[in-house]
């Protein structure tokens, strides 16, 4: 408990848990009574179940894919492997506004493929998919690598299938990863405005999601039903880091 | 190390594949959009600079005024004509020794930031309540307004926006909300310019603000035929030349601008709509308030009122849109006719109980169609 800790916790108030109380502070300016009006209103409701429900569909397709991905990138061994490698990171890269619009053109009303998502909730979920991509992967692949190859090869040696040496041995040693990657890609995907905002279209009810909902009360000069449906955003994002954490020490545990 | 190195250079190169797509993604649609061209307005700035800076206006200040940055916190839209009247106005022995930093974005994002803090020796916007914040502030002199253009320097109208030819043959706000139609505007909520659209149709159907309850019936109907509500009015425009929907209602000023990037779209003026009006004021905190005066009195001037012009805006000085250039519908109201803008606000775009909010919530529960 040095000098280090002492800058960590400045750094981390200074750009972290300071402008997140105020969120929480803003959140009340209504009072409590004022926070559920706002948060219980139909439209605010509905686009935060949209958001949360569209969150998790994309975390948990990120999970499987970006396992997938990485086990494909790590183990296997194809010509341009490296440049595929290379691109994972592009979505983070791209602005997420050029990415909706990327989206857009190719999945939407002109598609040249004849795929047509764009103001529809698939929509949003491609366009989750692609900003949330590199997480996972990104997570499982360094994990991979150190994962010592001797202990499958024994695992084999003593009759071990592939489909066991996968459950009780791979998995295990990644879990921590993909959940890691998992949750960030569930949080990422909650709070996603740029993306999202031209493929959904913005239909209350249907595709608009929580951010632009909160967007629309800040433009009506409603900032602390802005800050409101944010709180109940972070409090739900905390939740599924939480339970994440929970399932993977009970998982180690277990293993 | 090594692998980390290489992998960045990767990405960048692939960096530079997609935004190259992008690119030609947007070149492609360009050309599409050549082969059905319609004509427009012939408007460029060197013209329009050339035509201000050869006839000084009469009675206008040709002492030069002591050098000054002037920083302009403007909307979105009227970008173009801006950088058009900037050159215009460095060209007059006035304005030679001025120089500008401008800022351009949503209307309320930029009332919002000026009021936080942003540097702003003129402020214009897309509606007036964008003003009337900073004035509540004390950012802006409550007298902003008592000018003879009552604060105003650009207006517009609230149109049709159709695909070329008009397939659908729509001319009027009933046939908005014929079966099958599919109307392209705006969140109200994210969009402030989209209460012009909104108002417009209201106030058409509402015999300006006699009958409410028409009116607002009419709101409900409308939104059932939105199939996407962007958060901007310039994405909603983008949406709807993108092919989605058979009508955008926008600005003729947006039309306008449209059909000069050689858009394949065609616009309707209703004969019942709102006349939109577009405020600028001067920042009662500006450091240099003599300079920013005097650049807001030349932008009445009848040479930058025809830049305005040139860009799709009607002129707020008498006499300077040609005859015909921007015919007046006949049923034109203004905001004034439906109660003022504070009337309005709390009445329709309120976030908790305004109208739309009954009328989008109306689109969560299934209605017959």
């Amino acid at each position: 408990m040095g000098i280090g800790f002492g800058v960590s916790v400045l750094y981390l108030s200074l750009i972290v848990f300071i402008p997140l109380a105020l969120v929480l502070w803003h959140s009340t300016d209504g009072g409590l009574s004022g926070f559920w009006d706002s948060v219980s209103a139909p439209v605010a409701w509905s686009a935060i179940k949209f958001t949360v429900v569209v969150s998790l569909l994309v975390a948990f397709i990120n999970a499987v894919m970006g396992t997938l991905i990485a086990w494909v990138l790590v183990r296997d061994s194809f010509r341009g492997q490296r440049v595929v490698d290379a691109l994972i990171d592009l979505p983070f890269a791209l602005p997420t506004i050029v990415a909706g619009l990327v989206l857009l053109s190719l999945y939407g009303p002109n598609s040249p493929v004849g795929v047509d998502l764009a103001y529809k909730q698939a929509g949003v979920v491609v366009a989750l998919l692609f900003v949330t991509l590199p997480f996972v992967i990104r997570t499982v692949q360094p994990v991979l690598y150190e994962i010592d190859q001797e202990m499958e090869e024994a695992a084999a040696s003593m009759g071990a299938g592939r489909g066991t040496i996968f459950r009780r041995i791979i998995l295990p040693n990644l879990l921590p990863a993909i959940s890691a990657g998992t949750a960030l890609s569930f949080a990422r995907a909650m709070s996603e405005f740029g993306a999202t905002v031209l493929i959904s279209g913005n239909l209350p009810f249907k595709t608009q999601v929580a951010s632009v909902f909160i967007y629309s009360q800040i433009e009506s000069d409603n900032q602390s039903g802005a800050a409101a449906v944010a709180t109940v955003l972070l409090g739900v994002a905390l939740l599924v880091l939480l339970l994440l954490d929970v399932l993977q020490r009970w998982a180690a545990r277990r293993g | 190390m090594r692998i980390r190195r290489r992998t960045t250079a990767l990405t960048s190169v692939g960096l530079a594949a997609v935004l190259l797509l992008a690119a030609c993604g947007g070149d492609d649609s360009g050309s599409k959009a050549d082969s059905a061209t319609t004509k427009v307005p012939d408007a460029t700035a060197t013209t329009a600079a050339a035509s201000a800076s050869a006839t000084a206006p009469a009675g206008a200040d040709t002492t030069p005024l002591p050098a000054a940055k002037l920083s302009l916190v403007a909307y979105s839209t009227p970008q173009a004509a801006y950088e058009q009247l900037i050159k215009a106005f460095q060209a007059t022995p006035q304005g030679k020794n001025i120089t500008f930093t401008t800022s351009f974005g949503a209307s309320g994002d930029q009332s919002r930031a000026v009021e936080a803090g942003l540097n702003a020796d003129i402020v214009a916007f897309s509606l007036e309540p964008d003003i009337t914040r900073l004035v509540k502030d004390k950012l802006v002199a409550a007298d902003w307004n008592s000018d003879q253009y009552k604060g105003m320097i650009t207006d517009s109208v609230a149109s049709f926006v159709v695909r070329k030819g008009n397939p659908k043959a729509i001319k009027t706000w009933n046939d908005l909300i014929k079966p099958g139609i599919e109307v392209i505007t705006p969140n109200p909520f994210t969009s402030g310019g989209a209460r012009w659209n909104i108002l417009a149709g209201y106030g058409a159907k509402s015999q300006v603000g006699k009958d409410e309850a028409a009116g607002v019936d009419y709101l409900k109907q409308l939104f059932q035929h939105v199939p996407v509500q962007d958060d901007s009015g310039r994405k909603a425009l983008q949406t709807f030349v993108g092919g989605k929907g058979d009508v955008a209602i926008s600005y003729e000023n947006e039309a306008i601008f449209a059909q000069q990037n050689k858009q394949p779209v065609d616009y309707v003026i209703p004969d019942d709509t709102i006349l939109i009006e577009n405020p600028i004021a001067v920042t009662a905190n500006s450091k240099n308030p003599v300079q920013a005066k005097a650049f807001l009195a030349w932008l009445h001037t009848p040479e930058a009122q025809r830049i305005f012009a040139d860009n799709g805006y009607r002129p707020v000085v008498p006499g300077v849109a040609k005859p015909d250039e921007f015919p007046k519908p006949a049923g034109l109201f203004t905001i004034a006719d439906l109660g003022g803008w504070p009337t309005v606000t709390t009445k329709f775009f309120d976030p908790e109980k305004g109208v739309l909010v009954e009328v989008e919530q109306k689109l969560g529960v299934p209605t017959k169609k």
